[in-house]
This record gives structure tokens, C-alpha cells and sequence, in this order.
């Protein structure tokens, strides 16, 4: 399969080399479990593969089939059909890593366009060319922060309000350093200045999410002011389309931001790939991992774009190296330019209204419910925890009977939180879909 | 002497193109009643370009027509496995039965997805020997820094807190060192003997009771089967070290030789190298773990398995679990899905005798390449070779050629230049690695060029040292890019009022 080669074509290839059969081309190899039986099915056609992986698909039940309200960190939005013509296109799709500028333009103007995208969106002076995914950007920024203080800085303070699979990478990350990662301890319900708290002269870095895992709103200004004032750095982790309409985090003193770039027309895809976005202050440019590209000119006098800034990667600093980092997840950064040059300035601001204006209105619905009230009373994007008069994993259960995927159970986070259901409200959700998860909770909180 | 096609004009940036009152995509108008915006947390600017939906085609189109990849032409990047990626990989993946499904969505609902996880968990198994696949890892580098964790949480949870020591061969990978350094681990460079093989005498000086391990490429980046594998994993076995494995050339392997069975204790699989997945200019790639038993429990989660096993007519319940002792995820959620999607497809495409053939005419391409060019450049570790190989891009009579000089003049011919400067350990490194879907005709033709450029490095040398002169650019000023450092465009003035 896959395969151009003729009889002929072989015979002649294994004459120019010297042998006479392609086992030959292995007689050298060591051991005595060569050409191993792996026990696997033979081949098939692409007629027949697709034919079974049709079968696997429709073995699951999309977002599309049902009525969804799930979220907690992977949304289901439109992505405009022009994202994935140009996504589609072999050029981009089937390049690699530009390491020869003159012929990989196309992929560096593209990631250019996003850095500046990203810096605009986030309102900080620079953004690198992407990390593998929210988590990881995150871990990266703790990373970074750990760095920029030679080491003498060792503590984390990472918001409990962090999404849990953050937080986890980050304990993964870091679980063979000597950094001591605090703020977990600290009650959900808490407001951002029990955080500041306990920033002291060791902290390194505080790390916050905006809008944060229950989808709650802060203006972190006072945080900022206080990791400051320690001497500390805040990373502030976003979801760039809340963006559209919210505050940059630029605006109220952020060092860094990292964000989950999904939202931004890349499908949920059971989890991945998405995209990690990662933006920085121009004085940290220098401390910041992954791929940078810069603009420049070529012998022609033509402007153009390198992998610029190459000294901190670790194919030259090797075992110096702070983070190893070697792609970014290009297609990916490559979508998220197509979507924000589509929607631009006014599309972003209409998706994220449009957003905000559904989960307001599916709230206020819910919160009318015996039984039903909000959880939290701080301002919120598209997505809030709910606290409900049974368990969230057994209204879920009874959902499902409904066609609904109804929320993320948070007593999966906390047995505190039990009765909490996190509902993620977005512009694919029509009201008469709205108006049937009300009137389903309604039922299946009387049984 | 070729003839040299003038430049094409530099597209403009998105915000060059923008125009106030534009856009591309538009949303319905809301069919609820409006909630009170909170005004204290609204932005005031919002500075993102506005373009119309067919300037926006028109821009990516063009950009798009600036590269090369492997559907415009060879790409003989070494030890990327720059491979075809098969059209029916990209259908598959975004059927909406994989594309429009949440990951935190009940196991009942994903029966699928979680089933063709496990299903590639268990091909990865049976190709390369291991007992257990973690397909967690985002790439290649991802699964190393994984590996090595594993490694450190396996010596720890014996309470041998001894071993800080990380040998790596100087024929490893560029980024096992930096992986290893994430881990706090002290990094120590073994030489290679003069054979291309990890020098063995170099490697016993470090077997003591402070090894936590040594991460092998194998075949190494010279494109050599180190024929000491064995003696090298009992070396470290025998200290009480473990073996890493990157699996970056895995393409040589398929149905050839199993790494467990040397003796590698853990190793990453790069879908987007040996599965066809694309590489998608940088990214996403998936970066799945297999280990042997003994460090099964300290893989990354969640793993897909049967937690219900199938009874009569009721097939298999598959959902995710976590391994007891994990060193805990990795990434967000399960794992680079949609790549694996793709490479799943692959490997049914292929089954047990296509993977076989597809790793032997990896190698025979490569050893055809190779004996093809022998004459006309110095190939310093000259033997049967694996799925690449690497040769010296300078003579002796010409010394201002260097590699890059022929790199740049292989893309006048329309070839991406291979693998320069890697590995360290070889002047002038060429590193060369064609792939088994290439045909004759296309090795015969970069053959050609290369012969061609040979000649020319002694005859007319200023036309390497100024390529290349049939692609839209030249060459770039990398020192500016580094000294001035732009790394944003931003609207014209007038434009963001």
C-alpha cells in the first residue's frame, strides 16, 4: 500500500546497492528475533477502511446528534467552512516545521499573522507560534516563571480555579523539581484576594484562569498588583474567544497569558489537537519557550519571515535547554488565523456576545426552577456551575434519556460539589434547545 | 546553466489587507432576549484585522503556494519521516462521528472513539513489543519527556534515590537532552566508536549505582542499526538502569525487529513520522508511550481499556482508566485524538505484511540513495544503512562549499534540502532520509541534482552560494530577523480608529 515500486524498479534498486534480496538489506542486525509475526489482521483497501471507520464513527454519538451543554475547557462552535478549505490545503498540511525559510513562507507569514493576532487578542507584546494545548501552556508558564528566577524563587500559586487537567500537568511537570506549588488548598468559592494572600517574597508565579474553570469573570487588577508588588509574575489563562468581548488580560498587568485555543474554530475531535496559546511581555521574550517567528528580508529585498530567537531551543543549548520543546502545533495556529481574520474585529465581538447573551438567558431560565440555583454569584461568559437539588451525575444520567449531554459533573472536582452541574451555553445552542434542557431539568429533579 | 525566474511580489499581511467595516463570517442575529453586558469587564478596542470572506481565501491560498510540502514535491528531511500522507487519513478524521465529539462526553456515548483507541493501543503493542501504550503524548518530544518521568518515578518508587545520572549517545536525538534536563537529571554524552555504534567502553565507565538510565535512538541519527544494542541494554540493566527509546525511527522497523526485544525498557511512537499522520507545517503530531510491564503502572493517563469485558452478544464496554501509579497526565483530556484517527487508519490499511513492506522499502530506498551518490560525496560511517543515512556536504578541494550552500541549490531543482547539521558528530551533515512512497524515477531524479550540484561546487560555485534562485525567495537575513526582532504586525494607524 502506499507503495510506487515495480518488480523491475526493485531488482534494479538492490543491483546499484550490491545485494540480492531486501532481506539482505538486514542481515547485519543483531539479535535473533528478526522479522517477528506481530499477529495482526492483513491489509485492506481504502474502499474497505473507510467502510470500517465509517462504522466506528457512528458508533458514537456526536454533540450534533444531541443536545449539548458540555464544556469544561472543550466547546462546541461554529467553525466557518473557509477554515478548513485552507486547513485542507496539502501546502500547509503536508509541510513541516519551516526550518528552509525560502520555501516555507507560507507557514511562517501564517504563524507571523497569528503571534499578532494573539498579542492583539490578548493585549500583550508578543506571542510565540503555539504550545501543544491549554494544560501545557500552562505548565510552560510555570516553567518560565521558575527560570526567569534562577531557581531562588520556588513557589507556585496556582488558582484552585484552575482547570483540574492544568493543574494536574503542571504536578507532572514539575514533580522531580524542587518547586513547592501552593493555592489548591484555598475554597472554590474563594475571591481572588484570599489568593493574594498568600503570595509572599518566594512566589514566583500566581496562575489564574479567565474566565476560571466554574466560568466565573474576575477583574484580576489587585492580583496582578499584589504578585507584583512581591515581586512575583501572574500568568493568566483565557479562552480567546471570551476575549471577543472581555477585558484583555494586558489591561490589568498580566506577564503572561496562556490560553486554550479550541474555541477559536478547531472541532472538539474527542480532546485534541487543539492548541496552546502563549503570550508574553516583550522584556520576557527572550525567557519564552517555543517557536517564535520573526520578520526580516531576503537577498531579493523582499520582506519575508524566519524561526527567529533559535539560540534558546534546544537543539543548540541541548542539555542547558529549560523546556524541549521542538514543533508548535501549527495547523492548529494556522486555523485559529483563519478564524480571527474571518470573523475580525466585529465577527469576534458578535460570537462572543452572542455566547454570553445564551448562557445569560439559559441561567436565568434554569435558576427560576425549584431546586435550581446558580452556584457562584460573580459575573460569567458562557459557561456556569449550577447547583441542583440531586447529584449532577444522576441528573446526567437521567439527561441522557433526553438526548442531552447535560454538564460537566463537578463532584468529579470535589465531593463538595457534588450537586453541581457545569453548563457550557454557545451560539450553536438554539433557544428551543435551551428551552428543552429547562424543561427536562424540571422533570428529572420531580422523579 | 539553469535559467532563473524572477520573484514573485510579497503578500501583504492580513492587516495590510484589512479595511474598517469588513468581515468574513457572520452570526445569527440572537433569538433570546439580551442580558445587561458587565460593563466594568468590557474591552474597549479590539484590534483584529477586517477582511471579506474571499480576501481571506485569496491571502491562504497564496501563502499556502509558498511552500513545499509533500504533496508538491520529494522531501528528504532526515529523521521526519516525511512520508505521504494518505487523503482518505484526512476524510476519516473528520467524519463527524470523530470530529463532533466532546472528550468529557460519558463512555457510553464514545463507544467508538474509545474502541479505536484501544485498538491502536494494541497495534503499537504488537509492532514494537511492549506491554502497555500510554497515547497520551502530544509528540515526539512530549513522549520523551514522558519516558523519562517514567523512568525517575519507577527508581523512586523502589526508594532508590541514587540515580541522577542520564547517559545519552552523541547519535541521539537533539531534544533527549533537553527532556532529560526537565527531569533534573544530569546529562552525560557517550561517543560513538567508529562504527556508528554506542562505544561500549565509554558506556561501562558510567554503569554504576547513579544510572537512572541512557536514551537511545535506534536506528541512530546516522541511520545505523547499533550493533550493540543487546550489550548496551544488559550494560545498563545490569547497573540498574533502565533503556529509553526514541522512536523517531521507527519507520526502519516495522515488522522487521521489535525494540522491547532488545531490551528497551520504554519508548515513544511518532504517529506523524512512521503512521502517515500529516506533519502539518510544525504540528500537531501525537507522541503515544509503550513500556514493558514493570513500568506499566507508571504510565500516563487516562489509557483506554475493556472495563467490561464482552459477555455473549454484548460486545466489549470500553472506557478510561488510570494506571495506579501514574506519574499523572501529561496534557489536557486523552491525547492527540484526531491524529490518531489517522494513524489507526493507516495501520489497517497497511496490516501486518504493508508494514513490513513499507520499513523495507524505507531501508532500500535509502541504500539505493546512498550507494547512488557514494562516488561524488563522502559518506563517513559507509555501510548498509537503514531508512537514512547521512553524508558530508563539503570537499576538501572547494572548502567555502558548505552544506547549507547545497541544501539552498537542491530547491532550484524543486527538492526540500535534507536534515543540515544533524547529527553533530558529522561535518557538514546531510542527513537524508527519502521514504518508502517515493518512487525510482523521483530518487534518480534528486540523484541527478545532486551530481549535478557536486560538479558545480567545482566549476561554478558562486551558483551555490547564491541559491536559490527558482523559489520565491532568497535567502533570508537571519541575523536581521534576530536583531530587530519583529514579531508582530499590527493595524495602520488610520486603520485601527
Amino acid at each position: 500500500m502506499f507503495l510506487p515500486h515495480t518488480d523491475a524498479d526493485r531488482e534494479a534498486m538492490l543491483r546499484a546497492i550490491g545485494v540480492k534480496r531486501m532481506e539482505d538489506l538486514f542481515k547485519n542486525l543483531p539479535g535473533d528475533h528478526l522479522f517477528p509475526e506481530l499477529g495482526l489482521p492483513p491489509g485492506m483497501t481504502e474502499m474497505e477502511a473507510r467502510a470500517e471507520l465509517q462504522g466506528i464513527a457512528e458508533a458514537n454519538e456526536t454533540v450534533a446528534e444531541m443536545v449539548s451543554f458540555l464544556g469544561a475547557g472543550a466547546y462546541h462552535h461554529y467553525s466557518p467552512a473557509t477554515v478548513d478549505a485552507i486547513l485542507s490545503r496539502g501546502e500547509f498540511y503536508t509541510a513541516y516545521t519551516p526550518y528552509q525559510p525560502e520555501i516555507s513562507q507560507g507557514t511562517l507569514q501564517a504563524i507571523f499573522e497569528y503571534q499578532s493576532m494573539i498579542a492583539s487578542l490578548t493585549g500583550m507584546d508578543v506571542s510565540n507560534a503555539s504550545h501543544y494545548d491549554g494544560a501545557t501552556a500552562v505548565a510552560e508558564a510555570v516553567n518560565m516563571a521558575y527560570h526567569h528566577f534562577r531557581g531562588k524563587r520556588k513557589k507556585i500559586v496556582l488558582s484552585p480555579a484552575l482547570h483540574p487537567h492544568y493543574r494536574e500537568t503542571v504536578h507532572t511537570y514539575t514533580r522531580d523539581s524542587d518547586y513547592q506549588i501552593v493555592g489548591e488548598e484555598i475554597a472554590f468559592e474563594a475571591a481572588p484576594s484570599e489568593l493574594a494572600s498568600i503570595i509572599d517574597m518566594d512566589t514566583a508565579l500566581v496562575v489564574v484562569q479567565y474566565p476560571d474553570f466554574f466560568g466565573r469573570v474576575f477583574d484580576f487588577s489587585e492580583l496582578a498588583s499584589a504578585a507584583h508588588q512581591a515581586g512575583a509574575l501572574i500568568a493568566v489563562h483565557v479562552n480567546p474567544l471570551a476575549l471577543g468581548l472581555l477585558k484583555p488580560p494586558g489591561e490589568f498587568g498580566a506577564d503572561i497569558v496562556t490560553g486554550e485555543g479550541q474555541p477559536l474554530g478547531i472541532p472538539l475531535s474527542y480532546g485534541g489537537p487543539y492548541l496552546g496559546i502563549f503570550a508574553t511581555r516583550e522584556k520576557y521574550v527572550r525567557k519564552m519557550a517555543g517557536r517564535l517567528v520573526g520578520e526580516t528580508v531576503d537577498s531579493r529585498g523582499q520582506r519575508g519571515y524566519v524561526l527567529t530567537l533559535s539560540t534558546r531551543e534546544q537543539h543548540i543549548r541541548r542539555e542547558r535547554a529549560t523546556s524541549n520543546i521542538c514543533t508548535n502545533q501549527g495547523l492548529m495556529a494556522l486555523a485559529a488565523a483563519v478564524y480571527l481574520s474571518l470573523l475580525g474585529k466585529n465577527g469576534l465581538r458578535q460570537v462572543a456576545e452572542l455566547n454570553y447573551h445564551k448562557a445569560h438567558y439559559a441561567a436565568t431560565q434554569i435558576a427560576a426552577l425549584p431546586g435550581f440555583e446558580l452556584a457562584f454569584d460573580a459575573p460569567f461568559f458562557n459557561e456556569f456551575a449550577l447547583r441542583c437539588p440531586l447529584p449532577a451525575a444522576e441528573i446526567n444520567e437521567q439527561l441522557l434519556d433526553y438526548d442531552i449531554l447535560g454538564g460537566y459533573d463537578l463532584g468529579q472536582v470535589s465531593a463538595d460539589l457534588s450537586h453541581c452541574l457545569l453548563v457550557a451555553v454557545t451560539e450553536m445552542n438554539s433557544r428551543e434547545e435551551i428551552d428543552y434542557f429547562v424543561s427536562a431539568l424540571a422533570e428529572v429533579s420531580h422523579d | 546553466m539553469t535559467e532563473f525566474t524572477a520573484p514573485k511580489p510579497v503578500e501583504p499581511t492580513v492587516y495590510d489587507l484589512s479595511s474598517p467595516g469588513r468581515q468574513g463570517a457572520y452570526f445569527p442575529q440572537p433569538d433570546i432576549p439580551l442580558a445587561d453586558l458587565p460593563e466594568d469587564l468590557l474591552r474597549q478596542d479590539l484590534p483584529l484585522p477586517e477582511l471579506a470572506e474571499i480576501d481571506v481565501v485569496r491571502h491562504f491560498t497564496r501563502l499556502s503556494q509558498l511552500n513545499h510540502g509533500v504533496d508538491t514535491g520529494f522531501y528528504p528531511l532526515g529523521s521526519c519521516t516525511m512520508k505521504f500522507n494518505p487523503k482518505i487519513n484526512e476524510v476519516v478524521a473528520r467524519l463527524p462521528g470523530f470530529a463532533q465529539i466532546h472528550p468529557l462526553q460519558p463512555i457510553e456515548t464514545v463507544q467508538g472513539a474509545l474502541g479505536l483507541m484501544y485498538e491502536t493501543q494494541e497495534w503499537l503493542k504488537a509492532i514494537s513489543g511492549y506491554d502497555a501504550v500510554s497515547l497520551q503524548p502530544a509528540a515526539g518530544a512530549h513522549g520523551e519527556l514522558t519516558g523519562v518521568l517514567i523512568i525517575r518515578a519507577y527508581h523512586l518508587a523502589r526508594g532508590d534515590h541514587k540515580r541522577v545520572k542520564m547517559l545519552i549517545p552523541d547519535s541521539a536525538h537533539g531534544t533527549n537532552p533537553a527532556s532529560s534536563a526537565m527531569s533534573g537529571l544530569e546529562i552525560i554524552e557517550i561517543p560513538s566508536d567508529a562504527r556508528g555504534n554506542v562505544d561500549l567502553e565509554a558506556l561501562r565507565a558510567h554503569c554504576d549505582d547513579t544510572l537512572a538510565g541512557l536514551m537511545i535512538t535506534n536506528p541512530n541519527t546516522l541511520g545505523l542499526f547499533d550493533e550493540n544494542l543487546t550489550e548496551v541494554c544488559q550494560l545498563v540493566h545490569q547497573a540498574g538502569g533502565l533503556v529509553y527509546g526514541d522512536g523517531a525511527n521507527l519507520n526502519a522497523l516495522m515488522g522487521i525487529a521489535r525494540p522491547a526485544d532488545y531490551g528497551i525498557d520504554v519508548m515513544h511512537f511518532n504517529l506523524h513520522k512512521t503512521f502517515s499522520t500529516p506533519h502539518g507545517g510544525g504540528g500537531p503530531g501525537s507522541g503515544p508511550v509503550g513500556v514493558t510491564a514493570k513500568l506499566a503502572p507508571f504510565l500516563p493517563g487516562p489509557i483506554a481499556a475493556v472495563v467490561e469485558e464482552a459477555a455473549g452478544e454484548e460486545p466489549p464496554l470500553y472506557g478510561l482508566v488510570n494506571p495506579e501509579q501514574s506519574i499523572g497526565r501529561v496534557k489536557a483530556f486523552h491525547g492527540h485524538f484526531g491524529v490518531i484517527v489517522r494513524a489507526f487508519t493507516y495501520m489497517l490499511m497497511l496490516g501486518e505484511e504493508g508494514l513490513r513492506a513499507a520499513s523495507e522499502h524505507a531501508v532500500l530506498n535509502a541504500n539505493y540513495l546512498q550507494a547512488r551518490l557514494r562516488d561524488a560525496y563522502h559518506i563517513p560511517y559507509d555501510r548498509i544503512c537503514m531508512h537514512e543515512f547521512v553524508m558530508e556536504g563539503r570537499w576538501e578541494d572547494v572548502p567555502d562549499v558548505h552544506a547549507l550552500d547545497i541544501s539552498k541549490r537542491l530547491m532550484d531543482f524543486g527538492f526540500h534540502p535534507p536534515t543540515n547539521y544533524f547529527p553533530l558528530i558529522v561535518h557538514e551533515a546531510l542527513m537524508i532520509e527519502p521514504t518508502e512512497t517515493e518512487s525510482k524515477e523521483t530518487l534518480d531524479a534528486f540523484v541527478e541534482a545532486l551530481l549535478q550540484i557536486a560538479e558545480e561546487a567545482h566549476t561554478q560555485p558562486e551558483v551555490l552560494k547564491t541559491a536559490p534562485h527558482n523559489t520565491p525567495f532568497g535567502r533570508l537575513d537571519e541575523v536581521k530577523a534576530a536583531r530587530d526582532l519583529v514579531l508582530c504586525c499590527w493595524l495602520p494607524e488610520s486603520a485601527s480608529a
